[in-house]
């Protein structure tokens, strides 16, 4: 028996409305301008707890090729699994900003969220934003680093955060300085909170915290400055078995 | 038909004739049923999970220790006393496994660092869902009766509030779901019984409403009721969604049930005299600290201040100014709850400051609110939708009793079955989702719901959403080995003369002495053993404060010179710590040697300067109370044992315990008992 070529071609059809069918509504939202840059207006690098909203929306800005903020360009926005947004697209307002709810996933970390717009030749360009996911360890770290080392390692002072940065005469590093931090191993953060800056022949400015804080406390300190430091920490391989 | 039958018949009877035909199939009938466990067990999910934990270790580095760990088969944590059966580990086999902290493939990831042991609490305890299961779906999504599906992350901390029920590190999300329960007054209308039989207590003070007349006018309560978030950005009180002639009435009712308060009410009115100074009003009202607790909008629109008292921007739309006055001479006369204190103002400073705050009004609040007279029927009627709302469960109000168990009971909340709920038709059917939703827009579920809407973002909601799941029937049930005890606000108060002025001055809504009071200043139960009497008594004349980088600080009170010597003596006297003699090291007369060995210590090492300031020319610290008058402050023996020991002394102080030898404190301590007052300081 000869196949129909009929046949086939209505089953193919069948098969791709059947996976149309599959792409969302929201398709239907269609850009009315084009911009050539995307900029982070504000929220990005926000620290949130896993599982929840951050504390303030992500704001893009569209940009057009002289630097001017441009309404009604579509802005797509995906991250990695567990990520939730409001909405996936939108097109940016009056003043070319396009505002997105993030909800971080559950586990703990870096969280690089990609924003695609196109240009008027309808070719894409991206732009990568960073958030930071707290777990129970890196939370229990940050209540110790606001009331405790913040008071010193911070060097934006506030009048409801202060700190002794601009006062000391060594200065300490910032714990987002990923270039400092990234290069002690775990052991070394645990004595030089422990024991003091001497342990490790730094500053006695760093005064020792093993006798104030609980073991269990200064992990946490040390896993919330792996969290936040920039460039990313990036825990040493695992080591390997000798057979 | 009947010929096929006989021949079927025929032919069996033949077979059953030979034994061994009849053995050999039985046999490899039953050989096939006897396959269906084994195969049944060897294609089951989470064998199919083992089998791809054990792929996904093969490349990795640690692969041999990885194997050697892993154990075949259905993994189960049993712990009968908390009831306990969890196969989790059967799937989630890395859980135990640190390296695999940083997996992103589920089920392998390991568990993140938590204060508990897996093997003492297991699973299910804390993330909900079927610990027997061994079934992704019926362990983490029955809804079948008496089970319950795995809790959202966002809601996570909700089962550490099941064994703690104080403030606890590292989940800010339900300490703030508890504040709030408290300072919103959930609990004025719902009961919340804790495990050990004492009931959640309300911390706010919603103002009683007997003289209410005396306070505000008919419009303002109508505008208020209508929108209290229009009146302050921070309201506390909800919105009740009153339709225009329903709040008109209620209104109405309060102003018509209000009676004249007692005493000086208007007498303070009556003082005449020049107009007060606008400059002079601003500076008593920053001399007197009021924005420690009540906040107002700055030119720039920013809220600025504390929250223990009401927001003041629009205080002049709202109050009269005879009543401020009065209030403000004694607040506790108005209201015997209030946690304002009496200034003590005389009566020239009690016009400046009422003009002051009376200027901060918006002329477009209640613009355009205009009521007309109310008839009998509808005072009447506003009556009884005070009772119908439950007004009286929060305010006091004359001839309406306090409600009973206004609101349904929430004591065991975070257990209520599934089954039990009404879910608005596209909700998911959870009870995280329902308590969300229900805090969230609560009429959403029928307009004769009467419970109001606050005001409060996504964070608040879910905090709250957290708070109420932590009340679980495994709550009551724990074994009295795992019931951690609360920290509960005792009901001390001071006694006599002096406690009466304390009282008056409402020491306890910013100080803590003896485990009851605010914790905006510091704790006061060893102040007389810390401090040196001439200088809390110069302090109480001239309250400067000691921390510079502090916004909230002590208010000046004026007090007598009686006054201010008998709480002196009252608090150098009683607030004493019993673990040390206050005098047991003497003020004044320490070697120069021990002195200058101090000095070094102070200035290398411990390099106390990077907090402290000791010579305000060279040192720059401010994060510590400034030290450059501290031997005419503290007590010799408080500064030796605070060194020693500073947590011992200030729980939760930011001062690092450095150990410090008997000689080094000592030598510190003379070092800092000659930095005296009219002293040059350390050179």
């Amino acid at each position: 028996m000869k196949s129909n070529p009929w046949i086939y071609a209505l089953l193919a059809a069948t098969a791709l409305a059947g996976c149309h069918h599959q792409q969302p509504a929201a398709a239907a939202l269609q850009a009315k301008a084009a911009g050539s840059a995307l900029v982070v207006s504000s929220g990005d690098r926000q620290t949130g707890v896993i599982g929840s909203q951050l504390p303030q929306p992500l704001v893009l800005q569209v940009n057009d090729s002289q630097g001017n903020a441009v309404t009604g360009a579509k802005v797509a926005i995906s991250g990695p699994a567990g990520v939730v947004f409001d909405s996936t697209q939108v097109l940016t307002d009056d003043n070319g900003l396009a505002t997105f709810k993030v909800q971080l996933g559950g586990s703990s970390g870096r969280y690089e969220l990609t924003a695609t717009s196109q240009d008027a030749q309808g070719k894409p360009f991206t732009l990568s934003v960073v958030e930071l996911a707290v777990g129970y360890p890196q939370e229990v770290g940050r209540e110790v680093n606001d009331k405790y080392c913040s008071r010193c390692h911070n060097p934006d002072s506030s009048a409801e955060q202060v700190s002794n940065y601009d006062n000391l005469a060594v200065k300490p590093h910032a714990f987002t300085s990923g270039d400092v931090y990234n290069k002690f191993s775990d052991v070394d953060l645990t004595n030089i909170i422990t024991h003091g800056g001497p342990s490790l022949n730094r500053s006695a400015l760093m005064p020792p915290y093993g006798n104030t804080l609980s073991k269990s406390e200064i992990k946490a300190v040390i896993s919330y400055i792996r969290l936040v430091s920039d460039p990313p920490y990036v825990a040493p391989g695992v080591a390997y078995d000798k057979r | 038909m009947q010929t096929k039958n006989t021949s079927f018949i025929a032919s069996l009877k033949a077979f059953l004739r030979d034994p061994y035909r009849v053995f050999g199939v039985v046999s490899v009938i039953l050989l096939l049923l006897l396959t269906i466990a084994p195969a049944k067990d060897y294609f089951s999910e989470w064998h199919g999970f083992q089998r791809q934990y054990l792929r996904f270790i093969t490349n990795r580095g640690d692969a041999v220790t990885l194997r050697r760990h892993f154990e075949g088969g259905i993994q189960q944590i049993w712990i009968p006393k908390l009831g306990v059966v969890d196969r989790c580990q059967t799937c989630h086999v890395g859980l135990t496994e640190a390296s695999l902290y940083d997996v992103k493939e589920q089920p392998f990831r390991a568990h993140p660092a938590m204060p508990h042991k897996l093997t003492e609490f297991g699973c299910v305890i804390c993330h909900r869902g079927q610990g027997a299961a061994t079934t992704v779906k019926e362990a983490h999504a029955s809804e079948m009766a008496g089970e319950e599906p795995i809790l959202p992350t966002k809601y996570i901390e909700s089962s550490c509030g099941q064994c703690h029920h104080s403030a606890l590190e590292g989940t800010p999300k339900l300490n703030l779901g508890r504040v709030m329960l408290s300072r919103y007054g959930c609990v004025h209308c719902h009961t919340v019984t804790l495990p050990d039989g004492s009931k959640m207590q309300a911390t706010d003070d919603p103002p009683p409403l007997t003289h209410i007349a005396d306070k505000t006018t008919r419009e303002w309560v109508y505008a208020w009721l209508k929108d209290p978030v229009a009146y302050s950005a921070t309201a506390t009180m909800p919105n009740f969604n009153l339709s225009d002639a329903d709040a008109s009435d209620i209104s109405a009712f309060l102003m018509a049930n209000s009676k004249p308060g007692v005493g000086d009410t208007m007498a303070v009115a009556e003082t005449h005299g020049p107009a007060p100074d606008p400059t002079a009003g601003a500076s008593l009202y920053g001399e007197s600290f009021c924005a420690s607790c009540h906040a107002a909008q700055n030119a720039a629109g920013n809220l600025v201040g504390g929250d223990l008292g009401p927001e003041l921007t629009r205080v002049g739309n709202k109050v009269k100014p005879q009543w401020l006055m009065a209030w403000m001479r004694n607040p506790q006369k108005y209201d015997p709850n209030t946690p304002m204190p009496q200034y003590r103002w005389s009566d020239a400073q009690l016009k400046t400051i009422t003009a002051f705050v009376m200027n901060k009004s918006d002329s477009d609040y209640m613009a355009n609110v205009h009521l007309q007279p109310a008839t009998p029927a509808q005072i009447a009627h506003g009556k009884a939708l005070v009772v119908e709302y439950g007004c009286a469960s929060c305010h006091e109000i004359a001839g309406v009793p306090k409600p009973d168990n206004f609101g349904p009971d929430l004591t065991r909340i975070g257990s209520k079955p599934v089954v039990q709920l009404v879910f608005l038709p596209g909700m998911e059917h959870s009870l995280p989702a329902y308590l969300n939703q229900k805090i969230r827009q609560p009429r959403s579920f029928g307009s004769s719901f009467r419970m109001p809407r606050y005001n409060f973002n996504t964070n608040q909601v879910e905090a709250v959403t957290t708070e109420l799941l932590s009340h679980t029937d495994r709550s009551f049930d724990l074994p009295a080995e795992l019931q951690v005890p609360t920290v509960r606000e005792t009901n001390y108060q001071p006694a006599g003369h002096a406690g009466q002025l304390m009282t008056d001055l409402n020491c306890f809504s910013c100080h803590r002495i003896n485990g009851h009071g605010g914790d905006m200043a510091p704790d006061l139960s060893w102040e007389g053993t810390s401090v040196q009497s001439p200088w809390l008594d110069e302090f109480l004349k001239n309250p400067n404060t000691l921390r510079p980088a502090l916004i909230r600080r002590m208010p000046k009170f004026n007090f007598t010179d009686a006054e201010r010597k008998e709480l002196t003596d009252y608090i150098m006297n009683v607030y004493q710590n019993p673990a040390f003699l206050r005098d047991e090291m003497p003020a004044t007369g320490y070697a120069p040697d021990l002195v200058e060995k101090g000095r070094q210590l102070f200035y290398s090492k411990y390099a106390c300067q990077s907090c402290h300031m000791v010579n305000p020319d060279v040192d720059k610290g401010y994060i510590g109370p400034t030290l450059t008058k501290v031997g005419s402050r503290l007590n010799a023996s408080w500064i030796y044992h605070y060194l020693k020991d500073p947590q011992a002394l200030r729980p939760g102080t930011v001062e690092p315990n450095q150990h410090m030898s008997d000689d080094d404190a000592r030598a510190l301590t003379a070092f800092l008992m000659m930095q005296k007052s009219g002293s040059k300081g350390a050179k």
